[in-house]
């Protein structure tokens, strides 16, 4: 496990200074280079703003309405059905929406059933195995300006629940849940 | 998007309605609006140094090594980019990014992506097949080793926090399978 946390850790400083050195070799004016790269990012950040803004309003809303605790209930008893933690339904909700927040959530299921709940396992995998859809889709659609994105949205949404169902399987099936 | 906005906007006024939560939502669309700045006043940070050393990998010509060792690859996924074009590297980049759980470089490196397969196209306003292969990927995120998760697992005192690590590998691997799968159907079917 250390070596690995090592070896993460060396990539970006390594990589850097690696492109940084090659730049040298082949007399590009490294500084110079950097900058003028730079200097784009302002605009990129600019145009995704508001699709941001959209995506961040619209999030908060909905987790504090109470709409989420509602979709939170209803799932839970179809989840108990198939004898998985109720638990797994929030962070299967909010995973998608917002990182901070599911982060915030999964650490208080690791809290309050303990980090080897059969909750926290599925919840730990959910964690490490899906994105915050919602964010990059704003962040990436945003950045190059598309407005019409096909089926590419209910592509995504069905991927994260099939998702979602694989982390739940997985989790029994490695650990050996009934 | 739309169709997702409208309904998430929607049922929220709904439900802080029936729930007697409306002073919350005005509270939550203003609390929403702040973190959108501090999220962008962030990327605005990584994105520039992103973009810095990017640019400095483009000038140099390390671009061209970096495409030709992964091109084979990344071409197999995407078929219509041109070799050598730019788009190959920045989506390789990324890809590693997201495996070594970067997620502050694999960000920056997307939106380069995207910018790179925006200019196959220029001024169109539709998405590309690439660009769908490329963010369906994304969302799956392929990593290798989930630090966050299992520090936050050890820091709850558990017997072996990085058991997860082989079920969340196999997990993430079966799920972007599977989510690229779907697109795929879904071009069949949509065409």
């Amino acid at each position: 496990m250390k070596t690995v946390s090592f070896i993460s850790q060396l990539i970006i400083p390594v990589f850097i200074l690696f492109t940084i050195l090659y730049g040298c070799a082949k007399r590009v004016r490294v500084y110079d280079c950097f900058v003028s790269g730079a200097k784009s990012g302002v605009g990129v950040v600019i145009k995704v703003f508001p699709y941001l803004l959209a995506i961040f309003v619209a999030v908060k809303a909905f987790q504090t309405s109470g709409a989420l605790e509602f979709a939170q209930e209803w799932l839970g008893g179809l989840l108990e059905f198939f004898h998985v933690p109720i638990d797994v339904v929030s962070i299967a909700l909010i995973k998608p929406l917002s990182g901070s927040a599911s982060l915030g959530v999964f650490t208080n299921i690791a809290k309050t059933n303990g980090p080897d709940s059969q909750a926290s396992l599925i919840s730990a995998v959910i964690m490490g195995s899906a994105e915050t859809t919602f964010y990059v889709l704003a962040v990436y659609l945003g950045s190059v300006g598309i407005k019409r994105t096909r089926y590419l949205v209910p592509v995504c949404v069905l991927a994260d629940l099939v998702g979602i169902i694989i982390a739940i399987s997985i989790v029994k099936f490695f650990f050996h849940f009934s | 998007m739309n169709t997702i906005w409208v309904l998430l906007i929607a049922t929220s006024v709904l439900f802080s309605l029936l729930n007697g939560r409306l002073d919350e939502f005005t509270k939550a669309i203003f609390e929403g609006a702040k973190s959108a700045v501090e999220v962008s006043l962030f990327l605005l940070g990584i994105v520039s140094l992103w973009l810095g050393i990017t640019k400095v990998i483009e000038n140099s010509g390390l671009i061209h090594r970096l495409s030709g060792f992964f091109q084979y690859f990344v071409r197999r996924l995407f078929h219509n980019i041109p070799p050598d074009h730019p788009a190959i590297t920045s989506i390789t980049l990324n890809f590693l990014a997201n495996l070594f759980g970067l997620g502050n470089a694999a960000t920056p490196l997307g939106i380069k992506a995207m910018q790179d397969l925006k200019t196959l196209h220029p001024g169109e306003e539709t998405i590309t097949f690439e660009m769908m292969v490329f963010i369906v990927v994304n969302t799956a995120s392929i990593q290798l080793i989930p630090f966050t998760v299992i520090g936050i697992l050890a820091d709850y005192g558990s017997n072996n926090p990085s058991a997860i690590v082989l079920p969340t590998f196999v997990a993430t691997f079966l799920s972007a399978l599977f989510a690229l799968g779907i697109l795929f159907a879904a071009r069949r079917i949509f065409k």
